[in-house]
């Protein structure tokens, strides 16, 4: 269990005012200038030896993606994006953090668009965060009139950060979709390559960050790669917020040690799964796009990337969705792909007409109203959709199908023969 | 450009780094299913038709969206392997296939599309024959406007994008675009507004499926019952090149022909819809006026009222013009003919263009007439003044060709003339053509932008060079040009010199009637002294090759002549009619605005007594007693070439970098400008001659965009 003097969102509760007197109490922006002072090499460098992966879903090393930016500003200028997009059913950990921590992210902006020796960057909050993109609004105007920010500013480096408010679509958290739609497109997802740190916004070399992984920077740095780094499991290190929703008797979000088991993180933190851990179905342990697992496997699964990517599912955003024995869990997947055929851009074909196919499919399953053949064809269908598309939202349909299948063949079996027995009569 | 190597279904290439995957395995020999790319427009890569397999990569790649130079090597160096006939790329594209018919309507027997349509056919290859699995209803869209021409039939659309990208790249119209997420998207025009622009038919083409069909051509005719014509466009002077489609007798539409130094794969809606005014109001025997009224005749009694009028006529009394439609070939025969008949009021220019002629009136060189640049050329150019020109309406692919040299490049656009919507960002210098003398003289802030660019290009339209004072612009252009150095530095277009001196014609005869001298001889009267002449009784006889472009109601009591294909405003003054036969129907050589010698071919024959013009000519000149020297079209061409040697080289555009000082300095005559301001002569771009007046279609376009679009200009 993650000790009280290793958090860094110390008001992820919203207990202490999220204001700018508050944060430095908090220490925040202590001595930023020191920080700025190490160069930027030092701060990759840093961030590197952290240990720390990308806090959005995709779990990519952060230190590592920011040395994808060019070394050298040219003509054109460099320009860091924060995605406050957060969409992905069962996820609030950037939430709670914009509303009762901005200031780490406004620190962490100013850093991290250092490192990469960008004068700008802009915080894409979803569209439906309106509170949030207050507190962030007043966090940000706080550290201009602080002169924390700005041109000018105390630090030394021009910067400027503007809140950018989306309209409400889940594919504009993908970042190349977020960055059409920043530019005032429609928001569907680029051709990669070229990738963002060489054609990003307005043409420009681009990094976009998750909220937490921008959030975290700060305290990194100021307490070190090594304390980061020894939080944790090896490549899965630090700290991370967990979301969990749906069955249990508390949900919460909480800031645990990466790889704590689920079952600590349940019981801890949450008084358990309703009616008991034995009463327990399955797991989506982050957030909807990853596939579920069952309760055999969450007896003893850690919560971190690769851990849970060895039983086939991911860590994602670490949302972690409790569901227990009264959960209709055909139902609950069919309701994901309703989504995801609701969120698709219609971009690509296989996402397009491929996820409203698997939710048609689902919707029927539901009710037994199929053939046990219709599994096989649904598992082949998630399959032509995964990995076959622009962006990764294809595969993010396909994955909770594909787990539902895995995991609860036998239960789908079950309910279609019993439609079909009921039909005969 | 660097190359890189890679293995294409184990066959090792050298591919270009700036191609993308799907060129280069289409160079290597491989054949790559697609629906959204397309080589003029940009990549969306999203239907994944094209997926391939890149051996080691973790998931199939859309060969259109990767570039050769982001294929990087295998770790030990060897090339990178792809395959795309591989079960793996197979069943990648049975895959997305599928997803593309689960919701395509089963509509083919009732699809206009039918039988040249890109979904059904790589159904063939990649659909799942056997059996199909998808049990759900399937999405229905509802239909949208698009306007007169092209006809939506939205639920057979796969979401391709590529006429929104047509739309908004091509044409510079953002009218089209896609709403709604997901299945339901839908590719719209805004509100229900029409599409507008010259060029939306190529939306059609560029459909791979059913959803976007030709409106007037709907339900008309099977693309196996066609018989296909290669052929040569004559609704502006660009020459485009078209396939025209009949069916019997009736050219039932037009499509463009693949022709990258003139209209790349894009023609105008005119060329390609005003196909069904070739079977209306056609003239289609020969007619006598008696007692004031059109009366059938016979050929033998045409001619011979005809000859009647001629015996009695002096060659200086008898004068001839040329339309905007005709052939040289039969140019040649009525020069010849008028000739022989020693008349030298003879003219070519309908719209009283100053060109073609010195200050002296000798027959001037060719390039003093030409769009030099050449349409190719275009994308070269860094700097273009419009003088009196408005592309988009005189010949709009060649308006394609400047936006997509606009898009490409910086290019400094200026116009001197009416403000108009070309497309494109012209800065608007004025109406007055005093800018010209400002810009010589280089007070005008445009004559350093000229200067400093190292390929400019000035275009004088139609507008520019049918004033009282076009001599003395034409003159004062011709000075800019040389000037500016649009004439001569070396390594720039087509390797044969820079010539930035452009004339833009709006006929398709107009060229070949200059390259053959079909102008006023010596002391002959032009287009406007034959008109007064006629008026004041000093004309008896005018012969009209299709002309019907001028004010043919105040012609006096001269005895018309009028050999044409269509009732138009010529014919309803003659005193006798030759039916002639209209582009489609005969064999015929067109010069385009480049100087680009193009064959026009028959797909059709003339309907009734109807004959091919030159013969016409031919047996009219035995009743007159002055045969023409030739009997078969062989021979006429023979006498073609002898006359003016380059009707031997069809195909190629001349290059002009000739900057001698006889040459430029001959073009037009200084002189008083006048202060009237600019215009543009093209009024209504739907109808611009016998053919498209003729036409329903037309009219229906001009009813629907002309009053728009005269609002827009004003």
């Amino acid at each position: 269990m993650l000790a009280d003097k290793n958090r860094i969102f110390i008001n992820l509760y919203g207990l202490q005012d999220p204001g700018l007197e508050a944060a430095k109490k908090r220490g925040q922006w202590d001595n930023t200038k020191a920080i700025i002072d190490l160069g930027p090499e030092t701060i990759i460098d840093i961030m590197k030896r952290s240990g720390l992966r990308g806090r959005g879903g995709a779990g990519f090393p952060t230190g590592l993606k920011w040395s994808f930016m060019p070394k050298e500003v040219k003509e054109r200028p460099h320009y860091l994006v924060v995605n406050a997009d957060e969409s992905e059913p069962g996820t609030c950990k950037d939430r709670d953090i914009m509303r009762h921590d901005p200031h780490t992210l406004v620190e962490g902006c100013l850093i991290a668009s250092f490192a990469m020796k960008a004068h700008a960057c802009y915080i894409y909050i979803r569209g439906e965060f309106i509170r949030e993109r207050e507190a962030m609004q007043r966090a940000v105007d706080e550290a201009y009139a602080a002169k924390l920010i700005g041109k000018n500013n105390i630090h030394g480096w021009d910067f400027d950060l503007y809140v950018h408010h989306g309209a409400g679509a889940y594919i504009c958290g993908e970042e190349t979709a977020l960055l059409e739609s920043l530019e005032g497109k429609k928001g569907q997802p680029r051709l990669k390559p070229p990738f963002p740190a060489n054609v990003g916004l307005y043409g420009c070399p681009t990094t976009v960050n998750n909220v937490e992984s921008i959030a975290v920077a700060p305290t990194i740095i100021r307490r070190g790669a090594d304390w980061f780094a020894g939080i944790g499991r090896p490549n899965n290190t630090g700290t991370k917020v967990f979301c969990i929703s749906g069955h249990v008797n508390k949900p919460c979000n909480v800031e645990e040690e990466m790889g704590i088991p689920l079952r600590e993180l349940i019981d801890r933190h949450c008084g358990g799964v309703r009616g008991g851990w034995d009463n327990l179905l399955a797991v989506i342990p982050g957030g909807s796009s990853v596939p579920l697992i069952p309760k055999s496997i969450c007896d003893d699964v850690l919560m971190d990337f690769d851990s849970l990517k060895n039983v086939q599912t991911g860590l994602g955003t670490a949302a972690v969705i409790v569901m227990d024995k009264s959960t209709d869990i055909v139902k609950a997947i069919q309701r994901l792909a309703y989504f995801y055929k609701h969120e698709s851009c219609g971009q690509c074909t296989p996402c397009r007409e491929g996820t409203g196919w698997m939710w048609r499919v689902l919707t029927r399953m539901m009710k037994g109203d199929s053939r046990s053949s219709e599994i096989d064809l649904l598992q082949e269908v998630s399959k032509e959709i995964e990995g076959h598309t622009i962006c990764a939202l294809g595969d993010a349909a396909a994955w909770p199908v594909q787990g539902l299948i895995r995991h609860f063949r036998p239960e789908i079996e079950k309910r279609i023969a019993e439609f079909n027995r009921v039909a005969a009569e | 450009m660097a190359t890189r190597k890679l293995i294409v279904d184990g066959k090792e290439i050298e591919a270009d780094e700036g191609l993308t995957l799907l060129q280069a395995c289409e160079q290597a020999g491989a054949e790559i299913p697609r629906f959204c790319f397309h080589e003029r427009l940009s990549v969306a890569g999203n239907c994944r038709m094209c997926l391939v397999e890149w051996v080691g990569a973790p998931k199939p790649q859309a060969s259109c969206a990767l570039q050769v130079k982001d294929i990087f090597p295998n770790k030990d160096g060897t090339p990178a392997k792809i395959n795309t006939t591989s079960p793996y790329a197979k069943k990648a594209r049975e895959g997305v296939m599928e997803f593309l018919l689960i919701n395509h309507p089963l509509d083919c027997p009732i699809c206009d599309q039918g039988g040249e349509c890109d979904l059904q056919d790589q159904a063939m290859g990649y659909g799942r024959a056997d059996f199909h699995r998808f049990n759900e209803n399937k999405r229905a869209v509802e239909d949208k406007y698009m306007g007169p021409l092209v006809k939506t039939i939205m639920t057979r659309c796969i979401q391709c994008t590529r006429c929104v990208r047509f739309a908004t790249e091509v044409a510079g119209v953002p009218d089209l675009g896609a709403t709604g997420r997901g299945e339901d998207m839908e590719i719209t025009t805004y509100l229900e507004k029409a599409f507008e622009s010259e060029l939306s038919g190529n939306v059609v083409d560029l459909c791979p499926v059913g959803a976007l069909t030709s409106k007037p051509y709907a339900f008309n005719a099977r693309p196996w019952e066609l018989k296909k014509t290669e052929s040569i466009d004559v609704m502006d002077a660009q020459g485009s090149n078209i396939r025209v489609d009949t069916r019997g007798p009736q050219v039932m539409r037009v499509l463009p022909r693949l022709n990258e130094d003139v209209n790349e794969e894009w023609i105008s809606d005119k060329a390609r819809h005003a196909c069904d005014g070739l079977s209306r109001q056609r003239l289609d025997r020969p007619y006598i006026r008696v007692n004031g009224k059109l009366k059938p005749a016979t050929w033998a009694e045409a001619f011979a009222a005809i000859a009647a009028k001629v015996k009695s006529a002096s060659g200086d009394r008898m004068a001839a013009i040329v339309g905007d439609l005709a052939a040289a070939e039969e140019i040649k025969a009525l020069k010849d003919l008028m000739t022989s008949l020693r008349v030298k009021n003879l003219d070519c220019r309908q719209d009283g263009a100053k060109i073609g002629a010195n200050s002296s009136g000798e027959k001037a060189p060719r390039q003093t007439y030409l769009f030099n640049t050449g349409i190719a050329g275009v994308e070269a150019a860094d700097a273009i003044l419009l003088v009196g020109a408005n592309p988009r309406w005189e010949a709009p692919v060649l308006n394609a060709r400047i936006r997509k040299a606009w898009l490409a490049g910086p290019v400094a656009i200026a116009n001197i003339g009416p403000a108009v919507d070309l497309t494109y960002k012209v800065e608007q210098l004025g109406t007055d053509v005093g800018i010209l003398a400002n810009i010589v003289n280089g007070t005008h802030a445009f004559a350093k932008v000229l200067k400093d660019a190292k390929r400019p290009m000035i275009i004088l339209g139609a507008g520019a060079i049918t004033r009282s004072d076009s001599a003395a612009i034409l003159a004062l252009a011709a000075r800019i040009a040389g000037d500016t150095g649009m004439i001569g530095p070396a390594g720039t277009h087509a390797d044969g010199g820079w010539n930035g001196f452009n004339i833009l014609h709006t006929a398709a005869s107009r060229v070949a009637g200059l390259d053959l001298g079909f102008l006023p001889g010596e002391g002959g009267r032009d287009l406007a002294a034959i008109l007064d002449g006629a008026q004041k009784g000093e004309i008896d006889f005018l012969y009209l090759l299709g002309a019907d472009e001028f004010d043919v109601a105040h012609l006096g009591r001269a005895f018309i002549v009028y050999q044409g294909s269509h009732g138009d405003a010529g014919a309803h003054h003659a005193d006798v009619i030759l039916p002639g036969a209209a582009y489609t129907e005969k064999d015929g050589t067109y010069i385009n605005f480049e100087g680009r010698v193009q064959q026009a071919r028959r797909a059709a024959f003339p309907p009734g007594e109807a004959k091919e013009d030159w013969a016409i000519l031919r047996a009219l000149s035995e009743v007159l007693g002055v045969k023409l020297p030739y009997d078969s079209r062989a021979q006429l061409l023979k006498a073609l070439e002898q006359d003016v040697t380059h009707f031997a080289v069809p195909g190629s555009a001349p290059v002009h970098a000739d900057t001698s000082a006889a040459t430029w300095g001959g073009i037009g005559q200084s002189g008083p400008l006048d202060s009237r301001p600019l215009t543009h002569t093209v009024t209504d771009y739907w109808l611009t001659n016998p053919i498209a007046r003729a036409s329903e279609t037309m009219a229906q376009c001009s009813r629907e965009f002309g009053a728009a679009n005269k609002m827009a200009a004003e």
